[in-house]
């Protein structure tokens, strides 16, 4: 396609223009682009502030990333997020594999558009509403049971990291034909024994996908955490959600640049294994 | 979000054609493993997303408790209370002005962000589809990355951007264009430009989506009947590119219409929008059953988006043919 505006298709060049170009586009382009990504640049430098302030820049220093790292409640806070994003993505990139499996290459089938439908809700609905409609149901349970533990929120990650997890291992599987599957089946391999050689090693890149896309929502989720969690239940982003109510020093600004380097790590990883993949 | 474009299609059939009644059975025997591998992941999602919704619903008709929960009781207050105000003292009946003035407010910055959002984004989109092969992933990766880093660290990047002492207003004093700072932290108009920063991503990857398809010979044929630049776009380029465009209003429409965290932070208390009116109510408001009814009026006009999304694609779809 890129050969009709110029002369490499063999023709004289007919247009003293690109065909392509629209007035004023590509400077919006980039203006949109610089304007994505300038707000963090300052928050990332004053991290590493000398001073107090997030007004005065007093020179480089690790004093607030120590300082953070020695919070206690930042700490605590971390840990929390890290169990529940591991746990939240393994559950639901398990629970997404199998239900990638018994919806994908497979004959419609009565109530397909129900599951759909169901694995898809996190999506459509919007998180504050399911963040109260969780907090209803969870109090009345915290109140009749007295248990006040990280299932609540393990549950609630679990759930709404299905349909991230669900979305790279359905499109892994469509692209796979049955052939394999079918040619294992010939050669006397059980059903299981198929899936474990044939199937799962074909799917693992999906799958990898999938855990990582849950791995980052749930780390990265506020909304539904901040109803779902019982008092001193905080993760690091309900954590800094309280820090921002108070003065502000430059070390939320240190929390928050190890995590936008997280995420940055994990989508940079996903984007590499998604084009291995094609 | 991106499932939002899937249909469920018809995959491929499976197995071995086999004649008659056997055929039936293994027919059978697939669905009931299709079902038994799928029941887990609904479980989990009924308990912690659908089943909650139902609750909800329930809840929404019940009588408020006096220091929050419910009484079990039943009672439409829940629901009269979304426009209407009971006085305290004396029992009369008012419309809830502050009410309408939360939902004018959210109905009004989600629209205009949509549109701030497209403008940008629309032109940006097309950026990306007519870079050659190679380097429009990168581009393609610059706009995912912010889309999967936390929303709220984003929103802080921004308040950080736009508050009194913050870098817009230091530059705009230094360069004695202003004397005072500009108070634009804990306006509509940040929480406006929150919300298109961070929901930027959302309207680019669909409309990229449906650029990447186009037929630059179209184009060309355009410019050989004489039209011009403008018309090219207007004519050719909008029609064909119209399901992204949608597809991208809805999604960030629709997060827009929900949002909590960017007006908490970048409205202050006091411009609040539809999601921290909810939020309100299941804190200091103690009024659970008005929440309930709260958040069922946002899901129901999402909803509504949603189906408008759905049947604009029918209708493209259909047009084609």
């Amino acid at each position: 396609m890129t050969d009709l505006a110029g002369p490499a298709s063999g023709r004289p060049p007919r247009r003293p223009f690109s065909i392509r170009t629209q007035t004023g586009f590509t400077a919006t382009a980039i203006i949109c682009f610089f304007l994505l990504y300038a707000p963090l640049l300052p928050l990332v430098v004053y991290s590493f502030n000398a001073g107090d302030s997030l007004a005065n820049f007093e020179g480089l220093s690790w004093r607030w990333y120590l300082s953070a790292w020695e919070n206690e409640w930042v700490q605590d806070a971390s840990i929390r997020s890290l169990i529940l994003a591991a746990t939240a993505s393994f559950l639901s990139t398990v629970l997404a594999t199998m239900a990638a499996l018994g919806t994908t290459r497979t004959r419609p089938y009565t109530g397909l558009t129900a599951i759909y439908a169901m694995i898809n809700q996190p999506l459509m609905v919007p998180e504050i509403v399911t963040a109260v409609a969780l907090l209803i149901l969870f109090a009345s349970i915290k109140a009749a049971t007295d248990y006040h533990g990280l299932a609540y929120l393990i549950i609630a990650h679990t759930a709404f990291c299905i349909p991230f997890a669900y979305l790279p291992i359905r499109a892994r599987l469509e692209g796979m034909d049955l052939s394999l599957e079918t040619a294992a089946a010939d050669l006397y391999a059980t059903p299981w024994k198929a899936f474990q050689r044939v199937t799962l090693p074909l799917l693992w890149p999906g799958i990898l996908a999938g855990a990582m896309l849950a791995f980052v929502i749930s780390l990265d989720d506020v909304v539904i955490t901040e109803f779902v969690k019982s008092s001193g239940q905080d993760t690091l982003p309900t954590y800094m959600l309280g820090q921002l109510r108070r003065v502000i020093t430059p070390e939320v600004n240190a929390i928050s640049s190890v995590l936008l380097a997280i995420s940055v790590l994990v989508v940079t990883i996903f984007f590499f294994l998604n084009r291995k993949m094609r | 979000m991106t499932a939002l474009s899937q249909t469920p299609s018809s995959e491929r059939a499976a197995g071995n054609e086999a004649p008659g009644a056997l055929a039936e059975a293994a027919r059978r025997a697939e669905v009931r493993k299709n079902l038994l591998l799928t029941t887990p992941a609904l479980i989990v999602l009924f308990c912690a997303a659908s089943g909650p919704l139902l609750i909800m619903l329930v809840y929404s008709f019940l009588k408020a408790g006096n220091y929050g929960g419910v009484e079990w009781s039943i009672s439409s207050d829940g629901w009269a209370n979304v426009l209407l105000h009971r006085d305290i003292f004396d029992d009369t009946l008012s419309i809830a002005d502050a009410h309408l003035t939360i939902f004018w407010r959210s109905v009004k910055l989600s629209i205009m962000t949509t549109l701030v959002a497209l403008i940008l984004g629309f032109p940006t989109a097309y950026f990306i589809a007519t870079r050659p092969a190679e380097s429009r992933n990168l581009w393609l990766f610059l706009i995912t990355v912010p889309f999967w880093t936390n929303l709220l660290i984003r929103t802080f990047a921004i308040m950080e951007v736009i508050r009194n002492q913050g870098l817009i207003n230091t530059a705009l004093m230094a360069m004695g264009m202003i004397e005072e700072p500009l108070q634009i932290l804990f306006t509509d108009v940040a929480i406006m430009l929150g919300m298109t920063y961070v929901y930027l991503p959302l309207m680019v990857l669909p409309i990229y989506a449906s650029m990447e398809k186009f037929d630059f010979r179209l184009v060309e044929a355009g410019y050989d009947l004489y039209a011009t630049r403008y018309r090219v776009l207007r004519r050719i380029i909008l029609p064909l590119v119209k399901p992204g465009i949608v597809a991208g209003s809805i999604l960030v429409f629709i997060p827009s219409l929900g949002a909590y965290v960017t007006p908490r932070i970048l409205g202050g208390g006091k411009n609040m929008m539809l999601g921290n009116l909810i939020s309100l109510q299941f804190g200091q408001g103690r009024n659970w059953p008005l929440g309930a009814a709260l958040s069922l009026t946002l899901l129901a006009v999402v909803m509504a988006a949603l189906l408008v999304y759905v049947r604009s694609i029918g209708k493209s779809e259909s047009g084609r043919d």
